[in-house]
């Protein structure tokens, strides 16, 4: 099972980053081993889902958009946990983890604040000093996730670097990692960064398709036809695909933010667009300029907008084993407006995306089975859509 | 041998402490760039040219700032090689480019290490580029630099455990970059408490010559730790004083003299 011992899925991942932080690098990695086994932490860490995250989340049959695209469509409602999407999962283990190796701060960065609102409870919860590094641009189109996570007690700390969103708050809470390193765990909320997070956020977030993959088993007595799940990082969607993996009946289709499209230049699509480079502690795929300068990017949905991916993400393209595909600005909020009049659950804008395919694949879907991610709830973004 | 080790050596048969000093390339642009090389060359044993980049995590705000403002004024690896080009018409000091691995790995490796060494580049740092990762694949960045006779110089930090500082240590074909601080680049008043005790120990492990760099700006700095060491990487304090219109050259004249007390 993949990774290798330094990381890699196939040519993609490893650890680039500062010496600094290799030996903590090392330290995380050999901690994550031993506790993986751990029967006590997988205990406590189920305990946790259960009972504060509210897990398992529900694999909703969809019966309005159904019906609409004459296939069975279910959603998996990651908008359901605590704090309003799948992040919680990731922040609550890796909180454990660093409760554990006695780490007595925590700094996170977040895109649409749904990763910094995760942080920000779990170390309310345990009772951890924490801060949040946010772009400058996300921090005024998420205001209710600041303010949130002021009340959950964590600091959220503006960047104000290059373009003031996602990529930016990474690179400064990086650069506190390297200067805070001995006190300091950095939790990050993707299955981005440096070789052991990818697989440690791919293990935590693993919850959404071991459950979803039960349930479906359940009700249909097979497996689906699709997986699809919207893909910035690729958080939500490596957790429900990699529990997948080895059902080759199973098609994983990941969709990436198109923007304003993918030729004015002005999205996040870094799989279809990008090209292989090294950014935030891994190799693969990125968006850059021809003198491998990291391009601003653009997506209404604050967390999708991010110029790397995760490198199993990139591996799985390159193996062909997803397809990955993208929807616009436009496409994403028609999505977001039928599940919300047609089921009456109103998505984020980054779930809104995968919702959004459903209508460009409507061609393929004749009863089929088709499982959607629903990774979040879509009140943070009542502002924005309503523009 | 890299031209570089030989330096180093020769320096150290004399008794003598080399001083490398940081510019980031085209920071305020080319001609000043090449100018303060040419100014400084007398006083600088090595200079370290800044390969700027987007998103540099282990940059402190000068050289974030002065990165950025390079890139605005549209600099590449083509136009920093052709500095080095230009350069060597005029001077033999040794010249090592620092740069994030991507700028580099687009550009293409092979092809970077082949140009590096046919316009003078005499060794490359990499700072996020780890010990693990730099045999990936088959051999890797260590052995480009190897087939084309450019300096192997590897960081190592306070952080890093002893064993794993003697492995690395060893893989260096120039020097070894150690920082002075856990942290990031930039002026500070003081270096770490612990970086005595680790020179110290790092000097019974390799007979690899031990450069300090990150957060040296002071010549109080070079005076607490020259018996501990082989050099000093000068970078944020100078960009700084250029930042300020102020003399690089007069800064430089006053760090070599601390450090071979003329």
């Amino acid at each position: 099972m993949l990774p290798d011992k330094n990381g890699y899925y196939g040519q993609f991942g490893g650890r680039f980053v500062p010496e600094t932080l290799m030996s903590a690098i090392f330290e995380l990695e050999n901690f994550y081993k031993k506790v993986k086994l751990d029967k006590n932490f997988k205990r406590e860490f189920s305990f946790y889902l259960t009972n504060y995250a509210g897990r398992p989340t529900p694999l909703y049959f969809a019966k309005n958009l159904s019906r609409k695209f004459g296939s069975k469509i279910y959603l998996k409602r990651e908008d359901l946990c605590h704090t309003g999407s799948h992040k919680i999962n990731n922040a609550l283990g890796q909180a454990l983890l660093a409760k554990k190796m006695g780490k007595t701060r925590i700094i996170a960065e977040t895109g649409a604040g749904q990763h910094g609102v995760a942080v920000a409870t779990v170390c309310a919860l345990f009772g951890i000093k924490c801060d949040v590094y946010m772009g400058d641009a996300d921090i005024k189109r998420q205001s209710l996730n600041v303010f949130r996570m002021k009340l959950l007690g964590a600091n959220v700390i503006p960047v104000h670097s290059g373009s003031c969103t996602l990529k930016d708050a990474i690179n400064e809470a990086m650069r506190d990692w390297v200067t805070n390193v001995k006190t300091t765990y950095y939790l990050i909320g993707s299955c981005v960064g440096p070789h052991p997070y990818p697989l440690i956020v791919r293990d935590f977030q693993s919850v959404i398709g071991k459950e979803a993959r039960k349930q479906i088993l359940e009700v249909e007595k097979k497996l689906p036809d699709y997986l699809v799940a919207c893909v910035g990082g690729g958080s939500n969607s490596i957790g429900l695909f990699h529990p997948f993996y080895n059902d080759k009946s199973v098609k994983f289709i990941g969709v990436e933010a198109g923007g304003l499209g993918l030729l004015s230049g002005k999205h996040s699509a870094s799989i279809e667009c990008g090209k292989i480079g090294v950014l935030h502690g891994t190799k693969t795929f990125i968006l850059q300029d021809k003198n491998g300068q990291i391009l601003p990017t653009h997506s209404v949905s604050a967390g999708l907008d991010y110029p790397g991916v995760g490198p199993e993400h990139s591996f799985y393209k390159q193996t062909g084993r997803a397809s990955y595909v993208s929807v616009t600005d436009c496409e994403a909020i028609d999505g977001f407006k039928l599940l919300s009049e047609s089921e009456g659950i109103i998505p984020a804008l980054e779930s809104a995306h995968a919702i959004a395919y459903l209508t460009k694949m409507a061609m393929k879907l004749k009863n089929k089975i088709v499982i959607v991610c629903l990774s979040g709830r879509g009140d943070k973004d009542i502002d924005i859509t309503h523009k | 041998m890299t031209r570089i080790e030989k330096l180093l050596t020769e320096l150290k048969r004399k008794n003598k402490k080399a001083l490398v000093v940081f510019l980031t390339a085209g920071y305020p642009d080319i001609k000043t760039t090449e100018k303060i090389i040419l100014d400084i060359e007398k006083y600088a044993d090595i200079i370290e040219l800044g390969i700027p980049f987007s998103d540099p995590i282990a940059d402190g705000a000068t050289i974030q700032y002065s990165s950025q403002k390079s890139l605005e004024k549209k600099i590449n690896l083509k136009k920093i090689f052709s500095i080095v080009k230009n350069i060597r018409k005029k001077t033999d000091i040794p010249i090592v480019l620092m740069g994030y691995l991507n700028p580099i790995y687009n550009f293409g490796l092979e092809r970077f290490y082949n140009i590096a060494e046919k316009t003078g580049v005499d060794g490359v740092i990499i700072p996020d580029l780890s010990n693990e990762d730099s045999g990936i694949p088959r051999g890797g960045i260590k052995k480009l630099a190897k087939t084309y006779n450019i300096a192997f110089i590897p960081f190592i930090a306070l952080t890093t455990e002893n064993h794993r500082a003697k492995k690395i240590a060893e893989s260096s074909t120039g020097f070894v970059y150690i920082t002075a601080v856990t942290g990031i680049t930039g002026a500070r008043k003081d270096v770490s408490n612990d970086l005595i005790p680790y020179l110290t120990m790092m000097r019974k492990e390799t007979k690899t010559p031990l450069l300090v760099g990150f957060g040296i700006s002071k010549p109080e700095h070079i005076k607490k730790l020259k018996n501990y060491c082989d050099g000093f990487i000068v970078g944020s304090a100078v960009i700084e004083l250029i930042r300020q219109k102020k003399s690089v050259e007069s800064f430089i004249k006053q760090l070599k003299k601390s450090i071979n007390n003329f």
